[in-house]
């Protein structure tokens, strides 16, 4: 991994950061990513990150899943081995609806997990960046990465404090 | 930012129920009986306007295709199973009644599990919610009226006929007669005064405390209104599936099924949050509740689409199984519905289908249809119309029989019922501040953001 330089920000409230990262963003600092023990509503769009697209791989998938139960259920039951189920026809659609359904949960479940983790490099081999464990405890973090800012580091530590910050270390990786 | 950026609105919302709102409504509700009587004389006279009407009018009645009409005097008086127009007329009186009956109730069952959750977000929209029990005892008071003027519980309830229950009478019915413990008078009205009575007066004193409240503030009436919710919740539990076996599946005594309270409960509940959200739209447009915002509403867009697709999931699997097992005590019942009475139910059935999951999958799936009030109406109009419709393949087939149809009369009957609900609605909105200013979760609900 390149020697990269972080500033990590370290807040004592969520409202805090919420209002931090307003505040950074607004100075022109580019932030790497703020880490949280909980979920804040609103971060996400602090950050000005875009509407999560997961919806869409979550519809693809799912609609796999319906097309291939489709398949094998009227394959199986319908064409290949029909089987005479109570003098029914030999493709009932009400009896495949809960494949139907679990397929497409199946799938779609399934499809969203592995994308996540596709795209969030979260692949087992994966070596996260621990900025500051506290972050899992009762901190909020906030890492800046310095080879993508055009401030200096002592800039960039002043408007942290400025906005906030309760310590700002410097973390190495 | 946008968390800070709540505007804080008024704190004094009253809504004005204009005397010309209420004289337009009781127009309207006068218009419906008006309605209902044209109806009636047209079918009478052999002239139908609706649709379904014209499958003919099933026995004896030789109009061909322009049937519809009563046939009353064609059936006779000895037919056990004939139904006339009054059948029909009757049946639109108690499915209506059940169907606003649960849409009332269901205000108070959204506050109680908001209580009991300890929920936050819907405060904003509390007022709405609390104001629709107050229609509760109208419905209740005509089922029970209906139930104990013994014609109409004749055409009603089938295990209320003369001997049924007795061996050696000429009726006596077996299956029937083993459901005695359940079905019999004093009891099932017991049940019915206890539906009405105790939803009504467990409202009235979770509403005497919220306007208490307003008053005085304080957490004490927020701690009795959550016990009051919870002995409510603890009632509705169970009264949630009786009250669906009661009003709905002893129609067709000889058949059960042991989904049928969820499936009634999930209809009432889906119908009633839509109605909810349309309130709440309506109230909007109007430029009340200010400080509902579109988290609000997306919100309880998630709750109307969550439990639309819920009541397919109980329709679908009550249906499932019993397609599967195949068994005709338990087929008759949709045989009833999709070949019985000349066909005449095979749309109702489907149409409640496709307007209950179908439209609001689509219109309601994504999130930013669930903060357009646009959409959102769209989507909750398709339920309340749509849920009409199970309510009316619920009861039309067991009530109305070969009568049943879609015309003035059922436009009329609904019309009287609707703009009855929305004058009882709309009084008590207008009693109470909109905003309730002194709830504790008042604050969170106003900053809500998701």
């Amino acid at each position: 991994m390149a020697d990269n330089k972080y500033l990590v920000g370290v807040f004592d409230d969520e409202d805090e950061v919420l209002h931090a990262v307003g505040e950074v963003r607004h100075s022109g600092v580019k932030i790497h990513e703020v880490y949280t023990p909980f979920a804040i509503h609103g971060l996400d769009r602090a950050l000005g990150y875009d509407r999560p697209r997961m919806g869409i791989a979550a519809f693809l998938f799912g609609i796999t899943g319906t097309c291939c139960a489709l398949l094998l259920t009227f394959w199986t039951m319908g064409i290949d081995w029909p089987i005479n189920v109570g003098g029914k026809n030999f493709f009932p659609w009400p009896t495949n609806v809960p494949i139907l359904f679990e397929l497409t949960v199946l799938l779609a479940s399934f499809g969203m997990s592995f994308t996540f983790f596709v795209m969030e490099g979260m692949g087992p081999t994966a070596k996260p960046i621990i900025f500051d464990v506290r972050s899992t405890d009762d901190k909020f973090i906030m890492a800046i990465d310095l080879s993508k800012n055009k401030l200096s580091e002592g800039e960039i530590t002043d408007i942290l404090k400025d906005s906030g910050a309760s310590e700002v270390n410097v973390k190495e990786v | 930012m946008a968390h800070n950026t709540h505007e804080i609105p008024s704190t004094e919302e009253r809504f004005e129920f204009s005397s010309e709102s209420k004289s337009k409504l009781l127009i309207a509700a006068a218009l419906g009986v008006v309605l209902v009587a044209i109806g009636a004389f047209l079918l009478n006279k052999g002239w139908s306007i609706g649709v379904w009407e014209s499958h003919g009018a099933g026995h004896g009645a030789a109009a061909g295709h322009e049937g519809g009409h009563a046939a009353a005097a064609a059936h006779g008086g000895g037919e056990h199973h004939g139904a006339t127009l009054i059948n029909r007329i009757i049946a639109n009186l108690w499915m209506n009644s059940v169907y606003f009956l649960g849409i009332s109730v269901v205000g108070m069952f959204f506050i109680a599990y908001n209580y009991v959750a300890k929920a936050g977000w819907p405060v904003t929209m509390k007022r709405v919610a609390e104001a629709f029990p107050s229609f509760i005892w109208v419905p209740g008071a005509i089922l029970i009226i209906l139930y104990l003027v013994p014609a109409t519980r004749h055409m009603i309830f089938h295990w209320t006929h003369e001997g049924i229950m007795e061996k050696g009478s000429e009726n006596y019915d077996k299956i029937i007669a083993t459901k005695s413990w359940y079905l019999n008078m004093p009891f099932f009205t017991i049940r019915l005064l206890a539906y009405v009575g105790v939803w009504y007066y467990l409202w009235t004193l979770v509403r005497k405390y919220s306007i208490a409240e307003e008053q005085e503030g304080g957490l004490d009436y927020y701690y009795k209104s959550r016990n009051v919710s919870k002995i409510f919740l603890l009632f509705f539990a169970v009264t949630s599936s009786t009250s669906a076996w009661d009003l709905s599946m002893s129609i067709d005594t000889h058949w059960f099924s042991t989904m049928f309270g969820w499936y009634h409960l999930a209809s009432w509940h889906v119908a009633g949050l839509a109605a909810i959200m349309f309130a709440v739209l309506i109230l909007k447009d109007k430029g009340y509740l200010k400080a509902v915002n579109s988290s609000h509403l997306h919100d309880l867009g998630k709750l109307i689409f969550g439990f639309s697709i819920f009541w397919t999931y109980v329709w679908f699997s009550q249906y499932l199984l019993i397609f599967y097992a195949n068994l005709p005590e338990e087929t008759i019942y949709f045989r009833e519905r999709f070949t019985g009475h000349d066909g005449r139910y095979w749309w109702p059935f489907h149409i409640n289908f496709v307007l209950n999951f179908f439209f609001p999958i689509l219109i309601l799936m994504a999130r930013d249809s669930k903060r357009r009030p646009t959409l959102l109406k769209l989507g909750c109009a398709s339920i309340l119309v749509g849920h009409w419709f199970d309510f009316y393949q619920m009861h039309m087939p067991g009530i109305a029989k070969d009568q049943g149809g879609i015309g003035i009369i059922e436009w009329g009957t609904t019309l009287t019922f609707a703009s009855l609900f929305i004058y009882f609605v709309a009084t008590q909105l207008s009693k109470a501040n909109l905003y309730p200013k002194k709830h504790p979760f008042l604050e969170e609900s106003l900053h809500h953001d998701i």
